[in-house]
């Protein structure tokens, strides 16, 4: 058997490879074979170690399958496959091979048993991404995707310092559970929460998703945010911190996604809020938590991708995203309205779907362990994902008022791909055994039982109704074209302006001083005259200044020794 | 055979060097030299497992036994060297003929490989000989012949730069005689392990520190130890480009060789580290180095100018590697100057391809150049990609064994200095990466064809030597931990 042991991320690698250089369905079918052979292949695999090499003097296994691992393995083969048929019809190049590239990363990642191959499929994570951002080809898209690399850049160039101290202290690459109890543990919490969109390190997401092409922010939505959990899962459960992180992350989102126009930024809020979910699920770090948190990075990559996909089809069609230019087009799209109520079923959380069997699970776990504040937090945040992404996206983009777009559903390839995804979803929710069989414990976990139904079905009820008044008494939130704040203003507005009146205050200064606004006002031109070609330091000297510095230097030497 | 291949290592350039003179054609010369090239190469690589097999390898030339007459030693520490700059200098003859078609007159052709030649033999008779005096020698050799080779750049400038180098050199090997002939006064031997025996019982007195200092400095001087770098810079500017090659791969490795085996080996690391305040020296002026060297490089112009500030630079993370005076340390040190050697080489070769189609390698003039000479600028990519430090390649190895040596020695501040190092290399590679792929092609850019062949095989192969040691280390990584740990059982 020749492909025994390989790696998942090869297939992905291959396809990339071939996708660059052929074109029309024989692109098509390479495309979608990656993932279909490489899921199927990755099923006949027990757990173990594949693949060990001694690199430094470390141990590295950069292949390592366990059940953590696999249940990733396979929702993201899923997203994989749903993603690329949704963006089969696409003829950039650019996308068609950034795009495999990017889910491989993801599967070397999560495969990787060691941290060193993490840190190396961290920054590819990165590096092939950005190329999904840029293909949106807009100066928006230009400035936005570099904002998102240097941010992604920095989260792995924090990873590679931690684990070199962590690597130093233990002496050992292994990856598996760190803890926070060095300062290498910290740095790679760091590094991790920055991937993850912890609350005031989250801009980076909401900044560049929505401005990715519309079938590139599906594959982000899959990937990137999913491996820090993943990441998270193996090295830091149980850590108590994250509990309060990830209330914190369930919630704040909320108020930002019901105030947003833009529809697409919207879902990328609330994709913060059910990765909140999922970290709370980690820090809990009981069986059913970690359980729930797995099987909710699940759901959510299959229900996420399927609303990303409804909103991109949206914007594929019309060419508009915003909440306030959209409306009335559920008579021409009947099934992308279809499929994305579907979808907001499932991140809402309605009994029979998907998010309704893993959200339960994270949140029984957290009264169990007596985080109430927690449990309320989080219940209050359901409600706000019922309401933000249940009702509002589907109901401002296809219903509301009608914006008079006629746009028929789009092609077939997307179509199939929502199909996919909606089946899949409710599935799910229908049989949740299938799910809770791949889940890395064992726990008898039944969500369909009263109380959870009336709990659940109760709270959707009230957010409807309060959805419904604040609308007939027009309290609701308008639609309005604006620039909402976030954190981001930080590093966007409110440091350059520091600086630049900083620098005008020493331009004040210089106007009495005029040598020392040169000095201190500009430095760049003074590092020029230093170091610049005619500098200095750089300029040719004479013969007798290198006699001069040896002297200097053998003086140096001779005092310090005899003294 | 077997047994005097040490001294074959040596003796075979010197003596190709005036055949070479008898062949007067220019062709035949580089035949005859890539030839003795070759043949010194896999001398080296038999020297090489000859000692990772059976242990060091002594030889008493003209059979005279050690501390009397002259001994060739060759062990863990120097015979990975001797690979390197044979392999260098058999890569760099290959692209030679091309290289200097347009750079150097054709009736001086055969000169430059007389030169070349007596070049290479210097630098492996100081690597090879275990006799302090002979180092002397050969350094004389070697240097000499450098000053020819600088010389013969085509820029009149080349003069100059030659003539700096001359004095500086100069100076630099005087110090070095001085630093001998004191040690010699005071033991009455010149022979290494001879000397390191009888160094401990007059240590103590002015005249041995003041050979050191001497004997230090003077390396420095050749090294190009910032600030004593100030000849490097306009050295490999206008020497022609595979000369540049050849020195910046090879040179100032070998006087670092010089100088990590007077320090640990002659007069050990006790007396180096204890007596004398060398960790302080080589930690301020090692960073201080890094820092000013590359941010010199972010503003040159002209591109084989830039690469040799980051020599300097890079001359500077060697010596951080020594002044951690731990074992980690020094191998790290090992490592980089073996590590350096590929990535630099690669770089220049890939220069010398440049200034082949251009005429000069000047970044103002090489707007949209990749779509031109793709492979190239492929190759500048990876050595860049190698020098800054990224993983897969050399230089991520070298880094990751120097900041681990830092944080060994709890240095924090060290380490960090050694990452914004690397930040500082991203600039000034990714200053020609935009330039060359990102920028349109404008007019001012030379309508200029891919470099031929006999100029990318050569450099792709160290590429290629790049990527390979970047990922399969046990040679080089296994080699620098053997030649480290000799270092610290030591000869005493």
């Amino acid at each position: 058997m020749w492909a025994i042991e390989l790696p998942p991320f090869v297939p992905f690698f291959i396809a990339a490879l071939f996708a660059a250089v052929t074109r029309g369905w024989l692109r098509s079918t390479i495309l979608l074979l990656a993932p279909v052979l490489g899921g199927l292949h990755l099923m006949t695999m027990p757990e173990g170690i594949y693949w060990q090499t001694s690199f430094l003097g470390y141990e590295l296994t950069p292949y390592k399958v366990d059940s953590l691992s696999l249940i990733f393995g396979y929702a993201f083969h899923i997203a994989a496959f749903i993603a690329t048929l949704y963006a089969l019809h696409v003829k950039d190049n650019v996308q068609q091979v950034a795009a495999p590239l990017y889910a491989g990363s993801a599967m070397g990642a999560v495969f990787a048993g060691d941290l060193l191959t993490l840190f190396v499929f961290w920054e590819l994570l990165a590096l092939t991404s950005v190329f999904l951002i840029w293909a949106r080809r807009t100066s928006r898209s230009y400035f936005a995707g570099i904002r998102y690399l240097i941010i992604q850049v920095l989260s792995g160039v924090i990873l590679l310092i931690g684990l070199l101290f962590h690597a130093a202290d233990t002496g050992s690459l292994a990856f598996g559970a760190i803890g926070t109890g060095s300062l290498g543990g910290w740095l790679i919490f760091l590094a991790f929460g920055i991937k993850c969109a912890f609350p005031f390190l989250h801009t980076w997401l909401t900044d560049a998703y929505p401005e990715a092409t519309p079938t590139g922010t599906v594959f982000l939505s899959a990937f990137t945010t999913k491996v820090a959990v993943y990441a998270l899962a193996r090295a830091y459960p149980g850590t108590e911190m994250l509990v309060y992180i990830g209330a914190a992350m369930a919630c704040f989102p909320i108020f930002f996604a019901v105030i947003e126009n833009d529809l697409r930024r919207v879902l990328a809020y609330s994709l913060i809020n059910q990765v909140g979910f999922m970290v709370v699920g980690i820090g809990i770090g009981t069986a059913l938590s970690i359980n729930g948190a797995v099987s909710h990075a699940f759901n959510d990559i299959i229900f996420k991708g399927l609303l990303f996909m409804t909103m991109g089809a949206v914007l594929h069609m019309t060419g508009r995203i915003n909440g306030s230019d959209l409306g009335g087009l559920y008579k021409t799209m009947p099934r992308t309205t279809l499929f994305c109520i579907v979808g907001a079923a499932s991140i809402s959380a309605f009994p029979l779907f998907s998010g309704f069997v893993s959200k339960s699970m994270v949140m029984s776990a957290a009264i169990e362990e007596g985080y109430d504040w927690v449990w309320l937090m989080l219940l209050f945040s359901a409600a706000g994902v019922f309401h933000h992404a249940g009702i509002k996206i589907p109901y401002f983009a296809f219903f509301a008022h009608d914006s008079g777009i006629r746009v028929s559903d789009p092609p077939i390839n997307m179509q199939l791909a929502m199909f996919i995804a909606a089946a899949l979803c409710v599935t799910i929710g229908v049989y949740p055994s299938m799910l809770y069989s791949l889940l890395p414990y064992d726990t008898s976990y039944n969500p369909y039982d009263a109380t959870h139904i009336l709990a659940q079905t109760q709270l959707l009820f009230f957010s409807a109704l309060a959805f419904v008044w604040l609308n007939l008494r027009n309290m609701y939130p308008p639609e309005l074209r604006s620039t909402n704040l976030d954190v981001d203003w930080v590093y966007r507005r409110l440091c350059p302006t520091i600086i630049q009146g900083f620098v005008a205050r020493l331009a004040v200064i210089g106007e009495l001083n005029n040598a020392l606004v040169h000095k201190i006002g500009a430095l760049s031109p003074t590092l020029a005259r230093q170091f610049g070609p005619d500098g200095a330091l750089s300029s040719t000297h004479p013969v007798g200044s290198m006699v001069k510095w040896v002297i200097i230097l053998l003086a140096v030497y001779l005092m310090l020794s005899f003294i | 055979m077997i047994v005097h291949l040490s001294v074959l290592q040596v003796i075979i350039p010197l003596i190709a060097a005036p055949i070479c003179l008898l062949l007067r054609k220019s062709e035949l010369a580089w035949a005859f030299a890539t030839l003795v090239a070759f043949m010194t190469l896999a001398v080296s690589v038999a020297l090489l497992s000859q000692v990772m097999q059976s242990g060091p390898v002594s030889y008493e030339l003209g059979g005279w036994e050690a501390p009397w007459g002259i001994e060739y030693r060759v062990d863990m520490l120097n015979a990975p060297l001797l690979v390197l700059i044979s392999a260098i200098s058999a890569l760099a003859l290959l692209a030679s003929r091309t290289s200097i078609e347009n750079e150097i007159p054709e009736n001086r052709h055969t000169f430059f490989y007389i030169a070349w030649l007596l070049c290479m033999a210097g630098l492996l008779g100081i690597t090879a000989t275990g006799d302090a005096f002979n180092v002397f020698v050969f350094l004389e050799i070697s240097s000499l012949a450098t000053y020819t080779l600088i010389a013969l750049g085509k820029d009149r400038r080349a003069l100059w730069a030659s003539f700096q180098y001359l004095v500086a050199g100069t100076i630099g090997a005087t110090f070095i005689l001085i630093g001998i002939g004191l040690m010699y006064v005071m033991t009455g031997t010149l022979n290494m392990a001879d000397l390191a025996q009888r160094l401990p019982d007059v240590e103590n007195t002015k005249t041995v520190f003041t050979a050191f200092a001497f004997l230090i400095v003077g390396v420095c001087m050749k090294l190009a130890l910032f600030p004593l770098h100030l000849w490097l810079p306009n050295a490999y500017t206008f020497a022609p480009s595979i000369v540049t090659t050849f020195l910046a791969a090879t040179a100032t490795k070998v006087a670092v060789y010089v100088m990590i085996r007077f320090i640990f080996d002659v007069f050990g690391f006790e007396f180096s580290f204890t007596h004398f305040p060398l960790q302080e020296v080589l930690l301020t002026l090692g960073i201080a180095g890094i820092f000013v060297a590359s941010v010199v490089a972010i503003y040159q112009d002209n591109l084989k100018r830039m690469l040799a500030y980051s020599s300097v630079a890079q001359v500077g993370y060697i010596m951080l590697g020594i002044s951690f005076a731990s074992q980690t340390g020094i191998m790290a040190t090992l490592l980089h100057m073996l590590n350096h050697g590929l990535m630099k080489g690669a770089l220049f070769l890939a220069l010398a391809a440049v200034v082949y189609r251009m005429g000069i390698a000047q970044l103002s003039q090489m707007h949209g150049i990749a779509s031109r000479m793709p492979l190239t600028m492929a190759a500048f990519l990876i050595g860049g990609l190698s020098l800054i430090g990224v993983p897969l390649t050399v230089g991520f190895i070298s880094k990751w064994y120097l900041v681990s040596a830092a944080l060994e020695n709890g240095w924090w501040p060290v380490a960090a200095a050694i990452l914004l190092g690397s930040l500082l290399s991203v600039v000034y590679i990714w200053r020609v990466i935009e330039v060359a792929y990102f920028k349109p092609v404008s007019e001012s850019t030379p309508d200029v064809k891919e470099a031929p062949a006999a100029l990318l095989i050569p450099m792709w192969i160290l590429v290629l030597a790049n990527l390979y040691f970047g990922i399969e280390t046990s040679l080089t990584v296994g080699v620098s931990q053997m030649a480290a740990a000799d270092l610290f059982g030591g000869l005493r």
